[in-house]
């Protein structure tokens, strides 16, 4: 089975269970959307995925590999990167530095270099502002940069944290067209982390709706979108 | 007007001594958090190795040398069996902000005692790689040395090199990003434990070759050490703490302050000086003389 395979997933936080006995799976090439409210688990779902967190039990593997128990550093090496909530970037180093540093566990730049290029390809606004500090940029100039610095490091399996989180309905509109145009071009799978449920879903091949640390849900993003039941209880529309 | 001149010489050799402990303190603080009080025992441990070997080799630059790489394993030990161990144990709450102030400053008279056996409580001093005796212009003769000059520019060749390390290189890209946010360096694919271990060691051979100019022309014992940090750690607040540009700007302003108490006012003064510069500098900018609106610099 290749792709990512996520079973019986438990992760607490002291005496809270904050995700119970999660199960899913993306196919390679495949956006998954995991969409849920706030506190359901979603963000803790990722941080267990990328290893920032550690969890109590369960399995999820990449392409037969196990992930869980990983160091975040060792995930990167494996081709899964990780881009936190809030618009992840380090503000006081320049955008330049911010790419740089999605690569900076490689050992030839020449790599690093070449894919910077390709990033600021499909970001030509980044290219722009490469030797400005990242706190100048706006907010959907960030997130753009978030995902730019992920890029570098070629991901294969890419996790994205609420990139809609804080921007104007406009931006998050281009954010999402960016992020299901670069997934097709990259080929990339990726789990989509979001409370923007309808345009998250309408990217998605597959939803994931989390309640409470469970999962409720799980299958087309197409018929998640059309069950009128699921749309009352989580999708609020 | 000459006597202002010498003033602002020997304030700014002074100065650089001090921006090198200072610089030390910050490195460790922005990336781990701790004020490290052991810092002047690692500085006095790194220093007897350097007098050490330049007393047998009589060539001060190979003790110079020792104290560098002495002072670099022993910052890069206590950060690999001290903080790293402590921070395991004290996860939250107030322990993890007083453990390891505690283990500084034990740390600190652990050292102190191991040097006191070793070495004994005597005054050392160190054949100073220069003369100390004032440049003479014309007629007259300024306090402002040889070994004034070959601090200033030993100081000044340290501080370009580790901006180039830090605004030029892989090494200090990891450096600056885990002192900045630790968790995007470390999803980044930085190891920021191993990083943050290198940080100690550049603190610790900075605080070495403090420990050996102050040496050049002082005397060393276990105590000697102790005003430097001291006066370090009131530049590094004066820098605002996060900022290794700060910090060195910081100790000039304190060294040239303090040599202007010492030549106007009074030797007894110089002490308390150096607090006073400190209020004056927290009461017109709190967060120190860098701190522009909330972002950090480098």
């Amino acid at each position: 089975m290749s792709g990512l395979q996520v079973r019986a997933l438990s992760v607490s936080h002291g005496a809270i269970q904050a995700l119970r006995g999660v199960s899913f799976s993306v196919e390679v090439g495949e956006l998954a959307a995991v969409i849920g409210s706030n506190g359901a688990g979603k963000t803790t779902l990722l941080r267990a995925l990328s290893g920032l967190n550690r969890p109590s039990s369960g399995s999820a593997q990449w392409n037969e590999c196990e992930m869980l128990g990983e160091r975040p550093d060792a995930l990167v090496r494996r081709g899964i990167s990780h881009v936190s909530e809030g618009k992840s970037v380090i503000p006081e180093l320049s955008v330049k530095e911010n790419l740089v540093l999605g690569g900076i566990w490689r050992s030839n730049k020449g790599d690093t270099n070449a894919a910077i290029a390709e990033v600021v390809e499909l970001f030509p606004i980044l290219g722009q502002r490469m030797s400005q500090s990242a706190d100048t940029l706006s907010g959907g100039e960030r997130q753009m940069l978030a995902i730019g610095r992920a890029l570098v490091s070629r991901p294969k399996l890419l996790l994205l944290d609420e990139p809609s989180l804080g921007l104007a309905p406009l931006i998050i509109e281009q954010i999402f067209a960016t992020i299901d145009q670069l997934r097709r071009k990259l080929g990339l799978t990726v789990v989509l982390v979001e409370q923007n449920a309808m345009s998250a879903l309408e990217i998605a091949d597959t939803g994931i709706i989390i309640n409470l640390g469970e999962v409720v849900a799980f299958g087309k993003a197409s018929e998640l979108i059309d069950d009128p039941a699921l749309r009352a209880a989580y999708l609020g529309y | 007007m000459q006597k202002l001149l010498e003033t602002l010489l020997i304030g700014v050799s002074t100065g650089s001594i001090y921006a090198l402990m200072s610089l030390a303190l910050v490195l460790v603080w922005r990336s781990t958090r701790v004020v490290n009080f052991a810092q002047a025992g690692q500085a006095m441990l790194s220093t007897y190795i350097g007098f050490e070997i330049a007393s047998r080799s009589e060539i001060f630059w190979l003790g110079l040398a020792c104290a560098i790489t002495a002072g670099a394993l022993l910052g890069a030990g206590v950060d690999f069996f001290f903080m790293r161990v402590l921070f395991k144990h004290a996860v939250s709450g107030p322990a993890v902000v007083v453990a390891p102030v505690i283990a500084t400053l034990g740390l600190l008279g652990l050292i102190r005692s191991i040097v006191g056996l070793i070495w004994g409580g005597e005054f050392k001093s160190i054949e100073a790689p220069a003369s100390k005796d004032g440049f003479t212009i014309g007629q007259t003769t300024i306090p402002f040395s040889a070994l004034n000059l070959l601090i200033i520019t030993t100081v000044s060749l340290i501080l370009i090199t580790l901006a180039i390390i830090f605004q030029r290189t892989n090494l200090g890209l990891s450096l600056r990003a885990s002192a900045y946010a630790p968790e995007i360096a470390q999803l980044a694919g930085i190891k920021t434990g191993r990083t943050r271990t290198i940080g100690w060691a550049i603190a610790g051979g900075v605080g070495g070759v403090a420990g050996m100019l102050v040496t050049s022309y002082n005397f060393l014992s276990p105590y000697s050490l102790d005003l430097l940090l001291v006066f370090g750690f009131i530049a590094a607040v004066i820098g605002g703490l996060e900022s290794m540009v700060g910090s060195v700007i910081g100790a000039l302003t304190l060294g040239i302050g303090l040599t202007f108490i010492l030549n106007y006012v009074g030797t007894s003064l110089v002490f308390i000086g150096g607090f006073a510069v400190l209020v004056v500098v927290l009461l017109l900018k709190p967060d120190g003389i860098m701190a522009r609106g909330k972002v950090r610099r480098a």
